[in-house]
Parts: structure tokens; sequence; C-alpha cells
């Protein structure tokens, strides 16, 4: 379904960001992504939809190859890519229902979208959605108005609307607090498994993403250190993946605390 | 425990450090102000009697300020209010339509640099020079009248409103332009969507801001032949008629404090 091969990011004259990237995901393939801050994750998934230019590397989305693609493809290819973002990046003036089919915004003409006269089936889409995510009578509420978890259903709602190919989730619960995070990644895999959805999830959590995801993909320095089941995750590999010293002190520093 | 002096050990000063580290030099600036401030008011050529021939004038005028005369020349001064407050609102409308292209060219994080570059060349062509001046030149290319007024303040309204309209697409959230370009949004529908939302109240408040400067702008104007308010007041003061121009300026106030009043309401229900 998505295939990446040799993918390198480098931001100015910084170090590679991405080092190198080969990565395969099968259609219906949820897998996390994990590993410590500014090790890239961020970027290899913006990579994906060109929200960041990659530097070099090829990336095919099923028969697409999405890097040699001009912006009016590019536009295209993004319809079919769905993205949930770390903090909804909602458009907060904009009602619930406005943000839902903002989705839409790649499949309609401007003045239809520009006057908010949407076809019927869109409509209709984004009130199942509502139904789906659990906020059935919230579509005239302007989003500013929502708490963190609401915003995050309607962020995964609508990346639903663009009827995708596959999904891609930048730190879906970093700013949720720990219920509402595992109520939001239940939502995500459930919706992944009824669609047949493939999707990369970057986390911090790692617990979380061995609770919901079964492949497990390491990035350290832009590089993947790990790729493998979730219960291949040992010490040792998380070790490799967030570096010896950090992880051994806040594994520590958690223990204490639960104490 | 935190307060006190610790036993056995020296209180300590602390003093805002000076402006000027330097002792010397900063004892050698303010006598320099000093002097210079004698300097300059020793060469100010006050004509004494000049000044107490003026206070009988000024004496008048605060007279005439007291018994306002609307009515001798009524039918002028309505007609001077009408064409300022016309000439205020067209010349926002049009200042606005063409401030918004302007703005977003001149956001550097929508605009390609060679845009951004011309776009800010037009907002410092059109911030640099004084109402006046460009009353001065418009009326020497349009003629006398309230044409060469609306297109002064059409052209100095474009560069306020693109300014501050600029500024604030530059400091709006990015968030949402990613999320509305991941989904694959032309550019007109990411402009109409993730930019347009996050601008609007500010942008109605700025707009509203410039009505109220347009329309004491289209009293000043007036005095140099473009039109309006000015041209009747400048006509009373030329005519010695007090009662008429204190009819006049008292209007005028009344108007901009409402304006001000009511753009204040407007913005107040726009967020």
């Amino acid at each position: 379904m998505l295939r990446i091969e040799a993918l390198c990011k480098r931001y100015g004259r910084d170090a590679l960001a991405l080092d190198d990237v080969r990565l395969n995901l099968a259609a219906g393939e949820v897998i996390a992504l994990i590993g410590p801050s500014g090790a890239g994750k961020s970027t290899l998934i913006r990579c994906i939809n060109r929200l960041v230019e990659p530097t070099s590397g090829k990336i095919w989305l099923g028969d697409t190859e999405l890097t040699s693609l001009n912006s009016r493809a590019l536009r295209k290819a993004r319809r079919r890519i769905g993205m949930i973002f770390q903090e909804f990046a909602l458009v907060e003036r904009l009602s619930v229902m406005e943000n839902l089919l903002s989705g839409r915004l790649g499949y309609v003409g401007f003045w239809r979208a520009a006057l908010r006269k949407f076809p019927q089936s869109d409509i209709d889409r984004a009130f199942d959605l509502l139904d789906r995510v659990g906020l059935p009578d919230y579509a005239d509420r302007r989003a500013d108005a929502l708490s963190g978890g609401q915003r995050q259903r309607v962020g995964i709602a609508r990346a639903l609307m663009q009827t995708p190919d596959m999904l891609l989730v930048d730190e879906p619960t970093a700013s949720l607090d720990p219920r509402t995070s595992r109520q939001i990644m239940r939502l995500i895999s459930e919706i992944c498994a009824e669609q047949g959805l493939p999707a990369i999830i970057n986390i911090h959590d790692v617990p979380l993403a061995q609770r919901y995801c079964r492949r497990i993909v390491g990035l350290r320095q832009g590089r993947i250190v790990y790729d493998g089941p979730a219960e291949g995750l040992s010490a040792e590999v998380l070790t490799d993946i967030y570096g010896a010293e950090d992880w051994e002190a806040s594994s520590r520093a958690d223990e204490g605390a639960e104490a | 425990m935190n307060t006190g002096a610790v036993p056995g050990r020296a209180r300590r000063q602390w003093r805002r450090p000076p402006l000027i580290a330097d002792r010397r030099l900063r004892w050698a600036l303010y006598l320099s102000l000093v002097l210079y401030l004698v300097v300059g008011i020793g060469s100010l050529e006050v004509n004494w009697q000049r000044v107490v021939d003026g206070l009988d004038r000024g004496a008048a005028f605060a007279g005439a300020l007291l018994r306002p005369d609307f009515s001798s020349r009524g039918p002028e001064i309505l007609e001077g209010l009408l064409e300022s407050l016309s000439m205020t609102l067209t010349a926002t409308v049009i200042g606005l339509l063409l401030a918004v292209p302007v703005a977003i060219g001149a956001a550097r994080n929508l605009a390609p640099l060679p845009v951004y570059v011309l776009c800010r060349g037009i907002i410092a062509v059109s911030r640099s020079f004084q109402e006046i001046i460009i009353a001065i030149l418009f009326v020497a290319m349009l003629g006398f009248g309230p044409l060469a007024g609306v297109a002064t303040l059409a052209f100095a309204s474009i560069g306020f409103i693109a300014k501050l309209l600029a500024e604030d697409i530059e400091a709006m959230d990015p968030k949402p332009i990613d999320a509305i370009r991941a989904s694959g949004a032309p550019p007109g529908l990411l402009l109409n969507w993730a930019v347009q939302p996050q601008v609007l109240p500010r942008l109605a408040g700025i707009t509203l801001y410039r009505l109220d400067i347009n329309f004491r702008e289209a009293a000043i104007i007036g005095i140099v032949g473009a039109g309006g308010i000015g041209a009747t007041l400048n006509t009373a003061f030329d005519r010695y008629e007090y009662g008429t121009a204190a009819a006049i300026l008292l209007l005028i106030i009344i108007l901009v404090m409402s304006a001000e009043y009511a753009s204040g309401i407007l913005r107040e229900r726009l967020r």
C-alpha cells in the first residue's frame, strides 16, 4: 500500500533529519512510530503528504509515486491521505460541520466550497461520521467551544471525510489527558480496523503504542532502529531507540513516582 | 525562614543598573541635554505683541464655540458633511478591496519572496506620504472636488489596512493551514477556509478603525481642495464666521465620537 525507499531529509545544513528510511505498509496495517523528540517522526509522516519536501528518496502510495508529483497532482494525491494532528489543527472559528466539510475541499469546486453549498452526499457522510466519533449533536458548535478530546474526534472525522486510502496520525494524544488519550487511540484503531485503513501513528507513549498497534517502528536520529512486533520491545530495544542514559533515568523516575 | 539576613554574612546592596554604564558619558549626556534645551528655548523668537493681538481673536473664537451657528450656513454644512461621509465610505470600501490582495502578498508565510517584496513596497509607498500631500497630488491630477478626496483616502487606506492585516496573517496559527493543505485543497480555498476565518475579526476591526481615520482626514483634505466638509470649514474661517466654524467642528467631533463608539461595539461582537 505504502512503500518508502531511501528517504532522506535535510533541513538547511543541519544533520540529516531522516537518513535512508525504508518502510513498507501493507493494506490495513497500522503501525506506531516511536522515538525521542527530534528523532524525525513528524518529519517522516509530513514527507509522505509533502507538507515537508523530502530531500531525496521515493514514496509510493499504491501505484502513485508521490515525490515526483507536480502541485496539481499532489493535491489529488493528498485527498487520499487523511491526516490527524497533534494539537487538532481545527479552524477554531469555524463550526464543527465546516471543519468536517473542509476534508472535502480537494473534491468540490471553489464556489461550492466558498458558499458552503456542499453535495448532499458530503453532508450525509459528515453526519454519519459525527455519529461514529460520538459527537452527534455538535454540528453547529464552534470548534473553539469544544474540549480537547472532542476536538480530536472532530479532527479524526475530518480526516475520514476525505475518504482516504490511508491515515497519517501525528501525536494524536500529546495534548490530552491519559484517559482521553486511550479513548482516542481506541477510536482510531477501531476505525482503521472497520475500514481496513492502513495508518502510521506517531506516538510518544510507548505503552499506548504497544496496546493499540501490533507493529512498532522505532526511529532514532532519523534512522529506523527497530521494526517489529509490539511484544519485541525489550528494555534493550527501548535503550536502542531512546538512548541508554535518558531511558534508564526516566524509567527509574517513573517507578519512583508510582511507588 | 527565608526572610531576613543570613547571620554572619554582610548585607548585599542592590540597585537597578543605570541605562548607560559609564558614569562620565552618562553625566555628559545629561549635561548636553540640558544645554540643548536652554539653547533651543533661547532661539525661539516670540513676538509678544502678536500673541496679545491673537488673544483677542482666540477669545472671539472661544466665545463663538459656545454659540455655534448651525443655521445661517445650514445647507452648505449639511452638503459638506454628506459629501465627507460619502467620500469616507467609498474610499474605505475601495481601499479595503485593494488592500486585501496586497496584504496577502505582503505576508511572508503565504507569498513567495518577489511578491512579498513588491507588496511591501506598495505598502511603504502608500504609508510614507501624509494625506495632505497625497491630496495635493490628486487635486492636481483629478481637479478640485470629492473625486480627488476619494482617491487620496483610498490610496492611504491601502497601506494602512494592508500593513496591519499582513501582520495579522503572519501571526496566525499555522496548524490549520497545514491541515487544510493536507486535505488537498487548492490555494484559493486554503485562503477562504484557513486564513480568512483566522483574520476576519481583526480585518473588520482594522477597517472600522480606518473608517474613523478616513472621516477625520476627509474633514482636513477639503482644505486643499479635495472636497467635503473641510472646504466649508476653510471658507468659514476665511470669512471670519466663527459661529459657523464652531458648528462644523462640533459636528465633526460628534460624528467621530459616534463612529468610534459604533466601531467599538461592532468589534466586540465580531470575536
